[in-house]
């Protein structure tokens, strides 16, 4: 068995798609991009008004480079047409939804059907088959399980492959490293801030991950550094492989590191990638910094032309040593746009607007202070004090502080830290107000 | 007979407590009394001062976030019991005390309280009927 998890560790029979010759490959993206902007077209009334503006017809698509004529879907749209707006399948076709925060409280809903549940698991499994992870593995998936789409991505796919899954789920790090150790097992998947947490706690409780069968970590949902990769395959001796996705395309399982760990492979056969200019929009060239945009060549109930990740990368030229075809993204550093990932959740600032909104006499003095505490991202809001929300009573301050962070854990689905500040210590800015000082050290 | 107290909001950090006074003692007010109540984060400054209209537009005008609130001073002989006495008349009461504080006059061997009461008329009038001495802000002044 072990002989067998080592020889096969880097192949799995659905992995065969990674190889395909990339002229085969470009031909099946045209034609399921035909398709695919064919079924947003007749289903969808916001993609087939969009293109009737600019005078396409699916028609117009006569080569996979005319992707570039067709209008961007962004973020801004899900939440508009929330929150059923953009489904091109009707209900008793759709065997699943997820949601993932939005920018003012309302959720993103994204919808699957069965057979766009089955190409997940697909590219999941042949993420974790890139990994080196085979029948055979234990993995702990310690992604949350619900409406965020980590936790069902990777446990059908590592079902999918055949290991074995704990589906722990988020959170509890002591009985996250003893099922670690006592079950040995041999992958993680979890952000990588909280495994370095774990990689602490488990020195705490004298557990060294070192001397354990746990070999590789997939770790995603939000952005790390080369450097905190190093620290953690240092610290813990695992393989930290990087893996990317998000929501509105499928959930994880959009792209993968495999063991070269020189950019992430694009499972190019279902999601079609773009970089572009931020500002103009216009197309960049193979190896440019810009934009990452993805197109959704085979789902179902809920295609997405030309979506806008707000993610920065760029196309990597070249082959990889490892003999795929798909291309390779840089792994992903920022975004374009304000959003903050904590511990895996996604936030905007504007949230923290909205909430403090609710509890009068708080605005509009605010800032949101990011560090990292034993691995894990702390969020603090300062709230300025004003006459309106002062008292002379501690016990009414204390209140207060509570009120407020109860108002953003309901609005962001998540506990911070608030302070209550001294008028005038949030720095006022010249135009727009400096929202958020993010103190965590790319460690 | 109520006395205003200002409440001024301080951040539970080094350096953050001069400020206030600082501004004070330029402008020659004095401090009758004081207090500082402190959670781990931040703190709250209570004065009683001499000109507390003057004191309090300065402050504000420098930034800090004033609150005005009506406490009770009563003054107490300064020996065992002085503060029993006066909590003995609010037994049984629905008169509440937010908080107070106390501070000795050292030659007079007095000593005043303030409170802090949720109802401070009804408090006062309480007072009274047991005999207490209830200051007002000129014997403050003046003790």
């Amino acid at each position: 068995m072990i002989a067998v998890k080592e020889s096969c560790a880097t192949f799995h029979p659905d992995s065969a798609q990674d190889y395909v010759p990339s002229a085969l490959l470009a031909e099946l993206q045209f034609s399921r991009l035909k398709n695919i902007v064919a079924r947003a077209f007749d289903r969808v009334p916001l993609f087939r008004s969009r293109m009737s503006d600019r005078d396409l017809t699916p028609d117009s698509i006569t080569s996979l480079a005319d992707i570039s004529l067709l209008p961007f879907t962004t973020k801004t749209d899900l939440r508009d047409t929330y929150p059923f707006g953009l489904f091109a399948s009707p209900m008793e076709e759709i065997v699943r939804l997820h949601a993932s925060s939005g920018t003012t409280g309302k959720p993103i809903v994204v919808a699957y059907t069965q057979q766009d549940v089955d190409v997940w698991t697909s590219v999941m499994m042949r993420s974790f088959a890139a990994c080196g992870l085979h029948h055979g593995d234990i993995i702990q998936n310690a992604y949350g399980y619900g409406l965020f789409t980590g936790g069902l991505g990777a446990h059908y796919g590592a079902e999918g492959l055949g290991a074995t899954v704990i589906p722990i789920s988020g959170g509890n790090t002591d009985r996250q490293i003893m099922v670690m150790k006592d079950f040995g097992v041999t992958a993680i998947c979890c952000t990588p801030s909280y495994f370095l947490h774990m990689i602490e706690r488990a020195a705490e409780m004298d557990i060294d991950i070192r001397d354990l069968p746990l070999r590789v970590g997939v770790f995603g949902a939000e952005p790390w550094t080369p450097s905190m990769r190093k620290r953690i395959e240092t610290l813990s001796g695992i393989r930290a492989i990087d893996i990317y996705g998000l929501s509105e395309i499928i959930g994880p399982g959009v792209a993968i590191e495999c063991p070269e760990q020189n950019g992430l492979h694009i499972f190019e056969d279902h999601f079609y990638p773009e970089i572009i200019d931020p500002e103009t929009g216009a197309v960049l060239p193979e190896g440019e910094e810009g934009e990452l945009v993805l197109t959704t060549l085979s789902k179902h109930a809920m295609p997405m032309i030309r979506y806008r990740t707000r993610d920065i990368t760029a196309l990597l030229p070249g082959r990889c040593p490892c003999g795929r075809s798909l291309r390779r993204m840089r792994r992903i550093g920022r975004r374009s746009d304000d959003m903050l990932i904590i511990r895996g959740v996604n936030v905007f600032p504007s949230q923290v607007e909205a909430a403090l909104l609710d509890v009068e006499g708080t605005l509009p003095h605010y800032q949101i202070v990011l560090t990292r505490m034993h691995g894990l991202d702390q969020m603090e809001v300062l709230v300025e004090v004003t006459p309106e929300t002062f008292s002379d009573k501690i016990g009414a301050l204390e209140e207060l502080s509570t009120k407020i962070a109860d108002a953003l854990e309901h609005v962001l689905g998540l506990r911070v830290q608030v302070r209550l500040v001294e008028p005038h210590t949030i720095q006022r800015s010249e135009g727009k107000a400096k929202r958020v000082l993010d103190r965590r050290l790319p460690s | 007979m109520k006395i205003q107290q200002l409440s001024i909001f301080s951040e539970n950090k080094p350096g953050h407590l001069i400020a206030p006074c600082r501004l004070l003692a330029r402008e020659g007010i004095n401090m009758q009394a004081m207090s500082l109540a402190d959670s781990q984060r931040f703190g709250i400054l209570r004065i009683v001062v001499s000109d507390w209209q003057r004191a309090k537009s300065l402050l504000e005008a420098e930034g800090f976030v004033v609150r005005v609130t009506e406490v009770v001073a009563i003054e107490v002989p300064d020996h065992p019991g002085g503060l029993s006495a006066v909590l003995d008349l609010f037994e049984g009461s629905t008169i509440n005390i937010e908080y107070m504080y106390a501070f000795p006059f050292v030659h007079a061997g007095k000593a005043a309280l303030i409170f802090r009461f949720d109802h401070p008329d009804a408090a006062i009038e309480r007072l009274r009927a047991g005999g207490m001495t209830v200051l007002d802000a000129d014997a403050l002044t003046n003790r």
